[in-house]
């Protein structure tokens, strides 16, 4: 069976800061990570491969440096790693990223077989939007079945897949027939760790660079900036709120008091609220 | 499950400045090397002030100024001998470091680290990260061959390891090549890294462009533990920090992080960082016992470099660059006895120690070998005195309308009621005996 994982190489966003007087993400310096929703898709898709035979290709589109993210990728047990690079794919929101991708496993497809499984994760920890994953099974006609937590039975001759999917109020068992396209929920799997070997063979391994032509790409209108109808109109960091819990003592136990003594409190930190409540009652 | 079969010229292990100098070294006169790196990337787990003094760097990549990620080039060094509300300061600036190619230069670990380590995978060097080697693996007569990981896969095999495993040294420990650390030997700094604009750096430190400052400062601040505390500019923030001997600290009790909030709340320092924003908060060792302390630094198939070799010369604060020379060394040893189709034992390696000896990190080592037992039986070098400088300062300065003479004679007995002729005498006579 050929499996295909898409992954993305994402800032670390435990290391990212936002500069305090621009206000903008301080992205120099900041490591990469394979996302960490896409480790649980790629950990589905060995144990997948170990049970039934085949091969995983991982797919990523992304800057040369995201390369770094396929050697760790075949580092934990991948088979072969594809790169989409192109400076032409440079602005894609999901609707552009969604169509290079899913050319892409197109072109893997003719290449080394149609995949019968394809995986995302969940969503991306950068852009949060989960929609890449279903846009590619759209795209390519999959089945698509998003947030599985669990893979309970793949049929490969009958042409069928079963999995958990959490869904709001419980979990539902869904049957479905292959090839399909798995969102994969985090926490669904214990990632392994690639032996010696893996990390040897990935450190080292050839990996595949297609650029947009080589991907068979034609439409170059839905890549990138001019594909991507999505516009970015401000990024901003939140204004930090004051969480400090301030004891109110108050004189006596019962309702009344205690009630007069916190709305004194408030008025005595914020003198404003005062005359605002009650010029706004005024009007009742 | 499939093990390595292949077998490496060397294996490098730790990738901090001793280990990528020795892997780049190796790597680009053609050997097949592999460097091992517990850390998530070159960097992440390794910790500096920091300075790079590009002399020891241009012997290994004279052109690294070209694209290495530098903070600023240091062109003014304060020394401040501090009491708990003055410092009594030594301040040299020149214009003569802002030249073509300078000197010193601060620089962020984390960055600096992943830029060496990309270097050496250009040489051709694999680097493998999220990997720990666990020990040595040796041949019956004892002669170390390869490495064991925290991986499946079985052993890696080589001709010749390099450990630059840092202060820690826990493979050779774990090896029986060398003992544990020990609480004398070794110092214990904190270091936070606090964000300010790049004017208000250059405005607070009277700096243009790229030129830095760097503050070293010693006195009260390390409440009569033996220690230093530190203050760099970088483009964008400041790193601040204090370390004194582990074994000091045990017996205070005194808290790493309350030591640096002390420090930073001194009437000399607070200034410098106000409204700053902390970005990181670091710790780590210091191998400070000097050349004493130093563990053997070769054997058969194996040779330390860096801090693993406690290799770093704690008067002039220097350390990275006796680990990138050492690693480079250890390198260029390795590669000469590849070239005369020579075997890595340990008659052979004994060349490593001959080249640093040779080299100013053997030299300064063994100049500086009695500072470390002179700073921690005399106190009073880090205490008294800059307490008795500030006092010597104010009664000089201030203006109160005694007569001249008498304000010296005051010096004179409060110097003599705090040491004593006879103290100050010794003092001085120890100290030459041990710098000399």
């Amino acid at each position: 069976m050929h499996i295909v994982v898409c992954i993305k190489q994402v800032p670390d966003s435990a290391q990212i800061r936002v500069h305090p007087v621009t206000n903008t993400i301080m992205r120099q310096g900041v490591p990469t990570i394979i996302n960490p929703y896409d480790l649980f898709a790629l950990e589905e898709a060995l144990r997948l491969r170990d049970r039934l035979g085949g091969t995983v290709t991982v797919l990523t589109m992304g800057p040369p440096m995201a390369e770094d993210s396929l050697r760790k990728a075949l580092g934990i047990g991948a088979d072969r790693g594809v790169l989409l690079t192109d400076r032409f794919f440079a602005g894609s929101d999901t609707l552009a990223t969604s169509y290079a991708l899913s050319q892409a496993i197109l072109k893997i497809g003719e290449t080394w077989g149609v995949p019968e499984v394809v995986f995302t994760g969940k969503q991306t920890i950068d852009g949060d939007t989960a929609q890449v994953g279903p846009g590619i099974a759209r795209r390519l006609g999959l089945q698509q079945l998003t947030y599985v937590s669990g893979i309970s039975e793949v049929d490969l001759a009958g042409k069928s897949i079963t999995v958990s999917r959490r869904a709001e109020g419980g979990v539902q068992e869904l049957k479905t027939a292959l090839p399909a396209l798995i969102t994969m929920l985090e926490g669904s799997n214990e990632v392994r760790r690639g032996s010696i070997v893996d990390v040897l063979r990935g450190a080292r391994a050839e990996l595949v660079t297609w650029n947009a032509q080589a991907a068979g790409i034609t439409e170059m209108g839905n890549c990138g900036l001019r594909g991507s109808p999505t516009v970015v109109k401000r990024v901003f960091a939140p204004k930090a709120r004051a969480t400090k819990a301030v004891p109110i003592e108050t004189r006596e136990r019962d309702a009344e008091t205690i009630a007069e003594d916190i709305i004194a409190q408030l008025y005595a930190t914020q003198p404003a609220l005062e005359a605002e409540l009650l010029r706004t009652a005024a009007g009742y | 499950m499939a093990t390595v079969q292949e077998r490496f010229d060397a294996i490098v292990v730790g990738a901090g400045p001793a280990g990528n100098a020795a892997a780049f070294t190796m790597a680009k006169a053609g050997l097949k090397v592999l460097q091992l790196e517990r850390g998530e990337y070159p960097g992440s787990k390794n910790v500096q002030g920091a300075i790079l003094y590009a002399d020891a760097l241009e012997k290994i990549i004279p052109d690294f100024r070209e694209d290495a990620p530098l903070e600023r080039h240091v062109i003014e060094q304060r020394i401040w001998m501090m009491d708990d509300s003055s410092h009594t300061g030594m301040h040299y600036r020149s214009e003569d470091f802002n030249e073509e190619k300078p000197n010193r230069y601060t620089i962020i670990r984390a960055q600096f680290d992943r830029w060496f380590s990309s270097k050496v995978r250009e040489a051709g060097g694999i680097v493998l990260c999220e990997t720990t080697v666990t020990e040595l693996v040796k041949d019956t007569k004892g002669n170390v061959i390869g490495v064991l990981t925290d991986r499946h896969g079985g052993p890696l095999l080589a001709d010749v390891v390099v450990m630059a495993e840092g202060v820690n040294g826990l493979v050779g420990q774990r090896s029986g090549l060398r003992e544990e650390l020990k609480p004398d030997n070794v110092a214990l700094a904190v270091k936070e890294m606090h964000f300010l604009p790049q004017d208000v750096v250059e405005s607070r430190f009277n700096l243009k462009g790229d030129a830095g400052v760097v503050i070293e400062a010693m006195g009260t601040i390390t409440k009569g533990m033996t220690g230093t505390g530190f203050l760099y500019t970088n483009k964008e923030s400041v790193s601040i920090g204090i370390g004194c001997i582990v074994s000091d600290m045990a017996k205070s009790g005194i808290k790493p992080y309350n030591l640096l909030d002390s420090f930073k709340q001194h009437p000399s320092i607070a200034p410098l960082i106000a409204g700053s924003e902390v970005k990181e908060y670091v710790a780590h060792l210091i191998p400070e016992g000097g050349f004493r302390a130093m563990p053997e630094i070769y054997g058969n198939g194996w040779v330390v470099a860096g801090d693993a070799a406690h290799l770093v010369n704690a008067v002039h604060r220097e350390g990275s660059n006796l680990a990138m020379t050492s690693g480079r060394l250890a390198g260029e040893t390795i590669v000469w006895l590849k070239r005369r189709r020579e075997p890595c034992t340990s008659v052979n390696l004994a060349e490593y120690k001959k080249r640093l000896e040779d080299s100013f990190v053997l030299k300064d080592m063994r100049k500086y070998q009695k500072i470390p037992a002179l700073l921690h039986g005399n106190r009073q070098l880090l205490d008294l005195y800059p307490r008795m400088m500030s006092g010597i300062a104010q009664t000089w300065l201030r203006v109160d309308g005694k007569a001249k003479t008498a304000k010296e004679s005051e010096i004179f007995k409060s110097v003599r009621k705090q040491r004593g002729l006879a103290g100050l005498v010794a003092d001085g006579l120890r100290f030459a005996r041990a710098w000399r």
